[in-house]
């Protein structure tokens, strides 16, 4: 009995730190270029998220109907496409106005990975599009880790590197420094930075781009009515200087005879 | 139509209202741009009010629904999206508009004779408000919604003899949970605003009794014409209201700028960790209620002691309820007092400033120091105040406005 309550709370303990990058690494972000209006490198992030993410994560506050939309899979008339989304991104028997659901069994992804991968419809919106830029570009090989790699800016973060074949074989260049410890000092490991001994599909500039593409899906998947928002935003600031001009005319007509 | 109109006058006082109230009610001519906030308070209220009561059709007060429910909101109701950030952007122009509004009191001395009635109002509606936007903030059920509930009501258990319980009775449960949600959910869409606006109501009338205070903090009902009309007074209609229409229209531009175009103001109007859904497994490492509550959660902290802390937060916001009996000074306006009182208004906006950035951080030695000085900084503004306000050379006032 309290063997299993230990061990449950070990599992807990594991659970608990896994599914939560550290965010102590110092390490500075790199800058994802953010462009909503480009519709064929939305529709390059969408790719590479059915191809290499949605195995695992889902977005399941998105429609693949209303991301199809919204990337730019629709005919002449601005309607939806049915078979260019049916044929290029549903990889499982769900319908166009399903959610966008992962196929993983959830049970069995806690015993493989520790942890179950998160759902990723807001996390850009939680983790900014630097963040995910960065994370997702620094993966490196580390035999210690159960999966065999580890990532810089997330140490110890449960998901494998998956976008290894795309980008070669990177690793971690160590350095050692001395820091204060215990009166005297103390020489610990630290990582210099990443190289990649091994190129992969792509070269690193291609890399970094498709990654930035599948960032920018992303922070669309975040809020998708964004574009819309701005562009009714600037008609409403429009009227609204109009009408400060009008009000302050006439507050002007009103005051003229108070001295 | 003249002959409705004096049907109705003789059953309901409509038009003896809108004469008190409204065209009748003589406003000092000299309101400068500290006088807007006022009936921008009012208007953010109405947006809140209106907003929530769209947001309330289509939010499900459950543990399981609560975060899906507003993720269906952000995008598969028409402009759910539009009435969500109206409702957390005004949460926040709310805020804004309240302090703004009690600092041209401070800076005016509109809460002294005969006034204290208004500002004792005025201070229950800002409790009342704090209250309600801590009960609207566990909504979303995100990351911070709980952890914040999690935190302020913890703050009860600190109370001596009946503090656990007194946490049990909040929470409904041992913790922040479904039962907590629902409660919090009941408070914010029902027993608040009603009080809120009764509140709001009161406000207006008990200053309407005695008259707006202005820039040089003088009577204008001691100087009246033949027809018994202040000298330096005019209608609120149709002078403020005009005034009061451009001056809605300027802050609707900086408003729905921000709806539209920030809306998450960098995590300080919606704040990044709110977009994970609640997990009571997992402590967030930085817990920080959103920016206006920040000042008194710096001062919770400064305190080493977690009751003494309760105390001192609890003390910072009571003590501004004793204001009007603290101010000795013979004149209401800044522009007439010493150059005491100057200096320590100037103290207490930098130490409350101070804190509330502070407040938004993580603690650090120094910080904490920094914390501790504007805290003392904070209760000396007040302390001191039968002092230094007594005490000081104050300039000649006006018989007319200026």
């Amino acid at each position: 009995m309290l063997g299993k309550l230990l061990l449950q709370g070990a599992l807990l303990f594991v659970l608990v730190t896994a599914s939560f990058a550290s965010g102590g690494s110092e390490l500075p972000l790199k800058h994802a270029d953010i462009n909503l209006h480009d519709q064929a490198r939305l529709q390059r992030g969408a790719k590479l998220f059915m191809n290499y993410c949605a195995g695992c994560h889902s977005l399941k506050y998105m429609r693949y109907n209303q991301m199809a939309v919204g990337i730019g899979l629709v005919d002449d008339d601005n309607k939806l496409d049915q078979s260019l989304l049916i044929q290029n991104l549903i990889f499982t028997n769900a319908k166009p106005a399903s959610s966008i659901l992962s196929a993983i069994d959830i049970k069995a992804s806690q015993q493989w990975f520790g942890v179950e991968p998160p759902d990723l419809s807001l996390i850009a919106r939680q983790r900014g599009a630097d963040w995910l830029f960065t994370y997702l570009t620094t993966f490196y090989r580390d035999d210690d880790r159960p999966l065999g790699s580890n990532n810089w800016l997330s140490q110890d973060v449960a998901m494998p590197n998956v976008l290894a074949n795309l980008q070669g074989e990177q690793v971690a260049v160590m350095g050692v420094k001395k820091i204060p410890w215990d009166g005297g000092t103390k020489d610990i490991e630290y990582i210099k930075h990443l190289q990649i001994l091994k190129v992969g599909e792509m070269s690193e500039q291609e890399f970094n781009s498709a990654i930035n593409d599948v960032v920018n899906f992303l922070v669309y998947v975040g809020e998708p009515v964004q574009l819309q928002r701005k562009s009714i935003g600037y008609g409403v600031l429009l009227f609204l200087l109009l009408l400060a001009g009008v009000t302050f005319m006439l507050k002007r007509e009103y005051w003229r005879d108070i001295k | 139509m003249k002959g409705l109109s004096n049907w109705i006058s003789l059953r309901f006082p409509f038009q003896r209202i809108w004469r008190t109230h409204i065209s009748e009610y003589y406003t000092p001519k000299n309101f400068n741009i500290w006088y807007f906030f006022g009936s921008l308070a009012l208007f953010v209220l109405v947006n809140q009010i209106i907003t929530g009561i769209w947001l309330t059709m289509y939010y499900t007060p459950t543990v399981a629904g609560a975060f899906d429910s507003i993720e269906y909101i952000m995008r598969d109701v028409n402009y759910g999206w539009l009435l969500r950030y109206l409702h957390s952007t005004g949460a926040s122009a709310f805020f804004l508009v309240v302090y703004l509004h009690m600092f041209r009191s401070l800076l005016y001395g509109s809460y002294k004779s005969p006034r204290e009635v208004v500002w004792i109002l005025g201070m229950l509606l800002y409790t009342a408000l704090m209250a309600e936007a801590f009960f609207g903030y566990l909504l979303p059920w995100g990351q911070m919604s709980f952890w914040g509930a999690q935190v302020i009501t913890s703050l009860f258990g600190a109370v001596p003899f009946v503090g656990k319980s007194l946490m049990l009775f909040l929470r409904g449960d041992f913790n922040v949970a479904d039962a907590t949600l629902h409660r919090f959910f009941s408070l914010h869409v029902i027993a608040v605003p009603l009080f809120l606006c009764l509140l709001v109501w009161m406000h207006i009338i008990a200053l309407h009794e005695v008259g707006s205070n202005n820039p040089d903090g003088l009577d204008i009902n001691k100087l009246k014409d033949e027809s018994g009309k202040p000298v330096d007074g005019i209608p609120f209609h149709p002078y403020y209201t005009v005034k009061n229409i451009w001056g809605l229209v300027v802050f609707l531009i900086v408003f729905l700028g921000i709806v539209f175009f920030f809306p998450t103001m960098g995590g300080y109007f919606l704040e990044h960790a709110n977009f994970l859904p609640a997990n009571p497994l997992s402590t967030p490492d930085h817990i920080a209620p959103v920016w206006y509550l920040t000042p008194f959660y710096s001062i919770l902290r400064a305190v080493p002691d977690k009751l003494m802390g309760v105390c001192a937060m609890a003390g910072s916001i009571a003590i501004l309820y004793a204001l009007p009996w603290l101010d000795r000074s013979p004149v209401r306006s800044i522009r007439y007092r010493g150059i005491f009182s100057k200096i320590a208004l100037s103290i207490f906006v930098i130490s409350f400033v101070g804190l509330g950035y502070l407040g938004t951080i993580n603690v650090t030695p120094l910080r904490q120091y920094l914390a501790q000085l504007f805290c003392v900084l904070y209760f000396a503004f007040f302390l001191l105040m039968p002092f230094y306000t007594r005490f000081e050379k104050t300039k000649p006032v006006p018989t007319r406005v200026t």
